[in-house]
C-alpha cells in the first residue's frame, strides 16, 4: 500500500472554501511526484457539492457529519482529524492557512507527533524530503526548511498556489458520523461584518491611508472598491486614527495579504506596511509625494493627489466595465 | 488563580534584515530587539484579568539572556515574577512549545496568554502546541474575553468577522491587536522592576525535527512607473491593468 496524504477541506457555511481547493490541488501535485495516494476529509453538518472537489485531483474525501459540527470547534475538529489520520496512517497533512486552519494544524501535529511548517508558500520535492519556502519578518527574508519527522504537517497560504487546469472528475465521498464528540471549545455564534470581502480573501484589495485625511472621506475608497469588486483595506495610521476597524489592517501588525492587484491610495508605504503587502501580483500607488518609498515597489503610479485622481479612476474603471 | 504569559523577544519591525553568513539566520549586528508587540496584549490582559480575579502572574520565555530586556519590560508593566528558560541555541516551535508546558505545569498556571504571533518567525503556533501539549483548551486570535468562574466566552478574528467561542479553564489565550490598550510601564513600575530577581532555569531538553536549510531574500519588486501627476493619468493606469497586467 503506497503512503498516504490526507488535505483538510475547510468548509465555512457548508461551502467548501477557495483556498481548500488551491490546497488540494498543490497536496495532488506532492502525491503525484512522492507516488502517494491523495485523501481528503471534511467536516460540518451540511455541505453542497463536496464531490466536485475531484476537480482539483482528490479522487476520494470522508465527510464527518454532525449537526453540532456546522461550526468550528477545535477540540472536536483536532480529535476527528487526528484520530483519521492515524487511522489511515497518513504521513503528510494539508491545511490551507486560513483562520480556521492556521488553529487546528498545531492541534493535530502533536496529536500525531508530526512536524510542522506554517504558511508556506512554495513546496518542492526533493528526494524525498518536501523543501517549503516560507516568508519570515513579515516577508523581509525566505526560508527554506524540511521536517524531519516522519509525519508532516504543512499549512500553506491562501491565494498563492494556483488551481490552474481543472480536471472534470468527481469525488467518491463517504459520509461518517462521530461518536463521542468532543465538544470543550465551540463556536457558539459567528459575528460576521455586514456584507465585508475581508482583505485576507480579496483577490483585489484597495486600501487607504492617511493621505485621506479623515474618515468621512473614505467614502472614495469604498467606491473604488465596490467597482472592482475588492475589498477595502488600511494602513495602521488609518487605523490607530480610528478611521477604519483593525480587522482592515494591512502589514506587519495588521493581515499579509497577496491578492492580484493592491491599490494602495494615500499610503507612503513604511517598511511595516510593505511587510503586508510587498508579495501582491501588481501593485498600484497613488500618493502625492512622488518619493513615496510606496513607488518603489509599485508596478504603476500616479504621482497626485488622491481628492483628483481617485474619483476619476473610478469613473474609468466604471467605462471599462460596463 | 496562577496566570502566566510567554513572550518573545523579536527585532524591532523597523529593522532591516541582512542575512547571515551562514545563510540560515540574520545578522544580529545592529538590530534592536523588542518585546514582540502581540505579547503586550498578552501582558495586558494578565495584568486586568489578575485585576478582576486576584491571583498571581508570572512571565516566561525561552531563548538567550538577551530575552531578559523583555521579561523586564513585562515585570515593570506590573507582572509579579519572571523566568527565563535558557537555551543559547535556536529551538524550532514545538521544541519552545515543550519547554513552556513544562514550565506552565510547574507554575501550575491555570490562564496562560501568549501573544498570536511572534513578529520574527510569524508562526502564529506556539500557543496552541503548548495548549495541546498541556492539554489545555486553546482560543487563538483573541480580540475580546470574559471570565466567569470557570467559563470562558472569546471572540475571535476570522476572514470577513468574529467566532464567538465558549470553553473552559485551564485554557491559553492568544492576544489578537484590539483585545485592549496595552498600559506604559510606570516610573514606579521600572524602579520596583529592576530589583526583581529574574528566575533562571534550563529549558526542558527537546530535539529538532524541523531544519533550515537557507535564508533568503525575496526576490526584489522592479520599480514600476510614475504614469503621471494628475487625473490626466488615469486612463493609461486603466489600460495597463486591463491589457498588460490583466487584473480587471
Ligand atoms: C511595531 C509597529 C508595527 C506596525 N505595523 C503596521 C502595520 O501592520 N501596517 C501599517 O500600515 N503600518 C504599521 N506600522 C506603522 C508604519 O510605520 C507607518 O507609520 C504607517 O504605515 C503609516 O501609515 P500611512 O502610510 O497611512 O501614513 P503616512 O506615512 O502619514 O503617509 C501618508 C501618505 O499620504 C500621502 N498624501 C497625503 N495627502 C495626500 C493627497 N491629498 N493625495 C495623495 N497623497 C497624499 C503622503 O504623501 C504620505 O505619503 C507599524 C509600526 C510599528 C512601530
Ligand atoms: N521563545 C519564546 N519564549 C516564550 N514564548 C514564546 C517564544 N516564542 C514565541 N512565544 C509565544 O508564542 C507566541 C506565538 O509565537 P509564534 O508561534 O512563534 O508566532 C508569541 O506571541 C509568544 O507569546
Amino acid at each position: 500500500m503506497a503512503n498516504k496524504i490526507l488535505v483538510f477541506l475547510e468548509q465555512r457555511s457548508g461551502l467548501i472554501k477557495k483556498s481548500s481547493f488551491e490546497t488540494a490541488k498543490a497536496a495532488k501535485k506532492i502525491a503525484s511526484q512522492l507516488n502517494y495516494d491523495l485523501e481528503a476529509i471534511t467536516i460540518g453538518s451540511e455541505i453542497n457539492d463536496i464531490e466536485s472537489t475531484g476537480k482539483y485531483g482528490v479522487k476520494k474525501i470522508t465527510f464527518f457529519k454532525d449537526e453540532k459540527l456546522a461550526n468550528y470547534s477545535s477540540s472536536a475538529y483536532a480529535q476527528i482529524v487526528a484520530d483519521f489520520a492515524k487511522q489511515i496512517d497518513a504521513d503528510i497533512l494539508f491545511f490551507s492557512n486560513s483562520s480556521m486552519g492556521k488553529d487546528l494544524a498545531p492541534f493535530v501535529s502533536i496529536k500525531i507527533g508530526a512536524g510542522i511548517l506554517m504558511d508556506c508558500i512554495s513546496l518542492e520535492v526533493s528526494g524525498n524530503d518536501i523543501i517549503a519556502t516560507r516568508p519570515v519578518f513579515a516577508g523581509k527574508a525566505l526560508i527554506e526548511s524540511k521536517i524531519n519527522s516522519q509525519k508532516k504537517v504543512f499549512t500553506l497560504r491562501p491565494n498563492v498556489f494556483n488551481i490552474g487546469e481543472v480536471q472534470d472528475e468527481k469525488a467518491a465521498v463517504e459520509v461518517k458520523s462521530v461518536d463521542n464528540l468532543d465538544l470543550r471549545s465551540k463556536v457558539t455564534e459567528i459575528k460576521k461584518s455586514e456584507g465585508k470581502l475581508d482583505v485576507a480573501e480579496a483577490e483585489i484589495i484597495v486600501s487607504g491611508g492617511r493621505g485621506l485625511k479623515g474618515p468621512e472621506n473614505f467614502h472614495l475608497v469604498e467606491e473604488l472598491a465596490s467597482v472592482l469588486g475588492a475589498a477595502v483595506g488600511a494602513s495602521r495610521a488609518a487605523v490607530d486614527a480610528g478611521w477604519r476597524p483593525h480587522s482592515e489592517q494591512v502589514g506587519q501588525t495588521g493581515k499579509t495579504v497577496s491578492p492580484n492587484l493592491y491599490v494602495a491610495v494615500g499610503i507612503s508605504g513604511a517598511i511595516q506596511h510593505l511587510a503586508g503587502m510587498s508579495s501582491s501580483k501588481y501593485i498600484v500607488a497613488i500618493n502625492k509625494d512622488k518619493d513615496a518609498p510606496i513607488f518603489s515597489i509599485a508596478d504603476y503610479g500616479i504621482a497626485g493627489d488622491i481628492f483628483e485622481v481617485l474619483p476619476a479612476l473610478t469613473e474609468e474603471i466604471k467605462k471599462v466595465k460596463s | 488563580m496562577k496566570i502566566a504569559v510567554c513572550v518573545s523577544h523579536v527585532p524591532d519591525t523597523a529593522t532591516k534584515i541582512v542575512i547571515g553568513s551562514d545563510n540560515k539566520s540574520i545578522d544580529p549586528s545592529g538590530v534592536t530587539y523588542i518585546v514582540n508587540p502581540y505579547d503586550e496584549f498578552a501582558i495586558e490582559e494578565a495584568l486586568k484579568t489578575k485585576e478582576k480575579l486576584g491571583g498571581e502572574t508570572v512571565v516566561i520565555s525561552v531563548g538567550k539572556d538577551a530575552n531578559k530586556e523583555t521579561l523586564r519590560k513585562a515585570l515593570a508593566m506590573g507582572i509579579d515574577n519572571a523566568v527565563l528558560l535558557k537555551d543559547d541555541n535556536d529551538r524550532d516551535s514545538i521544541g519552545i512549545a515543550k519547554a513552556l508546558a513544562e514550565e506552565i505545569k510547574n507554575q501550575a498556571a491555570e490562564l496562560v496568554f501568549f501573544g498570536k504571533q511572534s513578529v520574527d518567525y510569524d508562526n502564529s503556533i506556539i500557543g496552541q502546541l503548548t495548549a495541546e501539549l498541556l492539554g489545555y483548551n486553546c482560543v487563538s486570535v483573541v480580540v475580546d474575553l470574559k471570565i466567569d468562574g470557570n467559563k470562558i466566552t472569546a471572540e475571535r478574528e476570522i476572514e470577513g468577522g468574529r467566532e464567538v467561542v465558549e470553553t473552559s479553564l485551564p485554557a491559553i489565550i492568544t492576544a489578537q491587536k484590539g483585545l485592549n490598550e496595552p498600559r506604559y510601564a510606570s516610573l514606579k513600575g521600572i524602579m520596583a522592576s529592576k530589583k526583581k530577581v529574574i528566575e533562571e532555569k534550563a529549558a526542558a531538553a527537546s530535539d529538532k525535527v524541523v531544519e533550515v536549510l537557507r535564508m533568503k531574500k525575496p526576490p526584489m519588486k522592479q520599480p514600476g512607473r510614475i504614469l503621471g501627476t494628475d487625473k490626466t493619468a488615469v486612463a493609461e493606469l486603466v489600460r495597463l491593468l486591463k491589457e498588460e497586467a490583466k487584473v480587471i
